[in-house]
């Protein structure tokens, strides 16, 4: 059963309902069973008000917990911005077809001048994005992974949905990883947010998780954009849909991301109250509900909160990133999907983690993982191994 | 008295310590290098994904002596044989060793191994002229199985990888032991020394351990622990752990002799 139908068994206001009349025997519950393994009633009640009062026990198990699984390590990546050319009107997003704004598709002689940069900035993950345009489709995006898959240990990508044949032949290509964020589980908000354009469909957005576990895509990630409507009912269908996942396509590794809405280009939207602390909580709630699940930090945010936040569960961190095409050569800032807070150097961050006694990790993939390796092997007997 | 050792030969090579160590997850290289000192071993495994060809400032490798420690890459984050295969033959150029460890694990949330793909993948490898230590469950007929295949050692996990719950797997680990013509070394969920210690107690020729030293408050004290753990524990081993009392076990509610009296 694909995750769209599941959902259809869950109304988002009973779930919100349910999460904040969660009391604190609840939580005390959920907090006593977290080595043992929680179900979805208790992650509810670790995102409710009543959880509130436990942040710092949270924020402790939590941070125990990432180090048991993962050391004291944080992995750095970089996203590559390769188009802002959008056909979906979206009320959130600077890159909505609407804004007035200079569109651009890298074409191979930018993409390896960006690719350079961030090569030499150390980087060996990288995260390619775009917008959402019929040109910028399978074909497009093969030649970019073919261009650029020997020089990085992984390349995942953020772009639009595509079919279970699409992502199994970029996966053939060596494509290693696949974000495809729901923004929100709620479909009035949805509606509100999402006015035009291939994105409006919000069953096929919903289902695109489960087409990349059937192509067997090696890491899918999910998340909210918190903001656009209740945090804690958003954050527990994150929960339903990673559970979901991880007992349907359990060959798939799964990364969970913190977006919220920062200032951009654009219609002002009402924003729901979701700021740092509601960030480090829903994090949190993440790690006791999943030991293995990856948490990813974003440079939205600002260095002072990154530097007291990356220790409590996450393991992944973005630096130095720009969100515009060809923002690591020319940087014309006005092209941008959304505001950096974090501006500080990858090196700088990664001295930072140093400092704090966590060895920033630049690779922790091979790029022979995905059939690419740097060694031609000889050829497997019989084509069976 | 001689209260040394013996050393454990796998592929043909001694190897003075029995305690093998992970390098992933310390805070730093110089941490892992301390602890790595501390703990005595001389086989070190180092994940290939982690291994940076061309950056020797920040490679792993760059806080490993090789003329003190011998290198035991690992195909972590392989899903089959046939990337196993691939990783090994990697590994084999980048790191100039035909030893591996060999780990295929297609869960990577539980990273449970697969018994099939390892068995297919330590028969290739065995044949492209590597020395094969594969990482399996506590599965004694799969353990028999891949030494017929050719492996030079067999790695039978204690308990889930990472989970410091120790030899939970304890019943099978001990048919293993006894029916192994080549080293068993117990692998993954060994959270304390004394989890080590009983391990080499039981007759297990050596352990690897990983996250209970890198995730300890002070890795380097407890590299030092863990050393202590296996040097007792083989040293007891060797020494002829004294039969355990029956006492206490005999407990028949009326005396079974008593008839005797009466004849």
């Amino acid at each position: 059963m694909s995750f769209s139908r599941i959902l259809d068994e869950h109304r988002f206001e009973d779930v919100v309902a349910r999460v904040r009349g969660a009391t604190e025997r609840d939580v005390r519950r959920a907090l006593g069973r977290v080595r043992s393994g929680l179900a979805l009633d208790d992650l509810a009640a670790l995102l409710s008000p009543a959880a509130e009062a436990h942040l710092e026990e949270m924020a402790e198990m939590s941070r125990r917990l990432t180090i048991e699984r993962f050391g004291r390590t944080l992995s750095l990546y970089a996203p590559l911005y390769l188009s802002n050319a959008c056909a979906n009107v979206c009320t959130y997003c600077g890159f909505s077809a609407h804004n007035k704004i200079r569109r651009k598709i890298l074409n191979p002689v930018e993409i390896e001048a960006e690719a350079g940069v961030l090569s030499g900035h150390g980087f060996e993950h990288v995260l390619l994005v775009t917008g959402e345009v019929g040109h910028v489709g399978v074909p497009y995006l093969r030649e970019a992974i073919r261009q650029l898959r020997r020089r990085f240990a992984s390349i995942s990508i953020e772009v639009q949905p595509m079919g279970r044949d699409d992502y199994a032949e970029l996966v053939g290509e060596g494509l290693s990883a696949v974000l495809v964020y729901q923004e929100t589980y709620d479909a009035a908000a949805y509606k509100r947010t999402h006015l035009s354009g291939p994105k409006a469909d919000m069953r096929h957005r919903l289902d695109t998780p489960d087409a990349l576990g059937q192509a067997r895509v090696k890491k899918v990630g999910l998340g909210a954009l918190y903001g656009l409507s209740d945090w804690r009912a958003d954050s527990w269908f994150v929960g339903l849909h990673l559970r979901h996942l991880e007992t349907t396509y359990w060959r798939t590794r799964y990364s969970i991301s913190f977006a919220r809405l920062r200032p951009h280009e654009g219609d002002e939207i009402a924003v729901t109250p979701f700021g740092e602390r509601q960030l480090v909580h829903a994090a949190c709630a993440f790690r006791l509900f999943s030991p293995e699940v990856e948490l990813s930090l974003s440079t939205r945010e600002s260095a002072r909160f990154r530097n007291h936040a990356f220790r409590l569960g996450f393991t992944h961190m973005s630096a130095g990133s720009k969100t515009n095409p060809g923002g690591y050569t020319s940087a014309p800032e006005s092209l941008e999907q959304f505001a950096i807070d974090d501006d500080r150097s990858p090196a700088e961050v990664a001295e930072f983690l140093r400092g704090q006694g966590y060895e920033p990790v630049w690779k922790d993939w091979d790029a022979t993982f995905d059939g690419f390796g740097l060694v031609a092997p000889r050829e497997l007997e019989g084509g069976k191994v | 008295m001689n209260t040394t050792c013996t050393p454990i030969e796998i592929g043909g090579v001694k190897l003075r310590s029995r305690l093998f160590l992970g390098t992933g997850k310390f805070s730093s290289g110089s941490v892992m290098a301390e602890s790595l000192k501390a703990s005595g071993a001389e086989l070190v495994t180092v994940a290939l994904r982690r291994v940076r060809v061309g950056w020797p400032d920040d490679d792993l490798m760059a806080w490993i002596d090789r003329k003190v420690h011998r290198l035991l890459p690992n195909t972590s984050g392989v899903r089959d044989a046939r990337e196993a295969v691939l990783a090994a033959e990697l590994a084999r150029e980048a790191l100039e060793t035909n030893w591996v460890k060999l780990e295929i694990h297609p869960d990577p949330k539980y990273l449970m191994p697969d018994p099939v793909e390892t068995l297919v993948a330590t028969r290739e490898l065995v044949k492209r002229g590597f020395v094969v230590l594969p990482y399996v469950h506590a599965d004694p007929v799969l353990c028999k199985q891949l030494e017929e295949a050719g492996a030079a050692a067999v790695m039978p996990l204690g308990a889930p990888i990472g989970s410091n719950r120790g030899l939970e797997s304890r019943a099978f680990l001990e048919i293993i032991i006894a029916q192994s013509k080549i080293p068993v070394v117990v692998d993954a969920g060994l959270g304390v020394p004394s989890h080590a210690a009983a391990a080499l107690e039981m007759g297990a020729d050596a352990v690897l351990v990983n996250t209970a030293i890198a995730a300890a408050e002070d890795p380097v004290r407890m590299a030092a622990a863990f050393r202590a753990g296996v040097d007792a524990g083989r040293l007891a081993f060797e020494a002829g752990v004294a039969p355990r009392s029956l006492r206490g076990e005999a407990s028949a509610s009326s005396p079974l002799t008593a008839f005797l009296a009466t004849v």
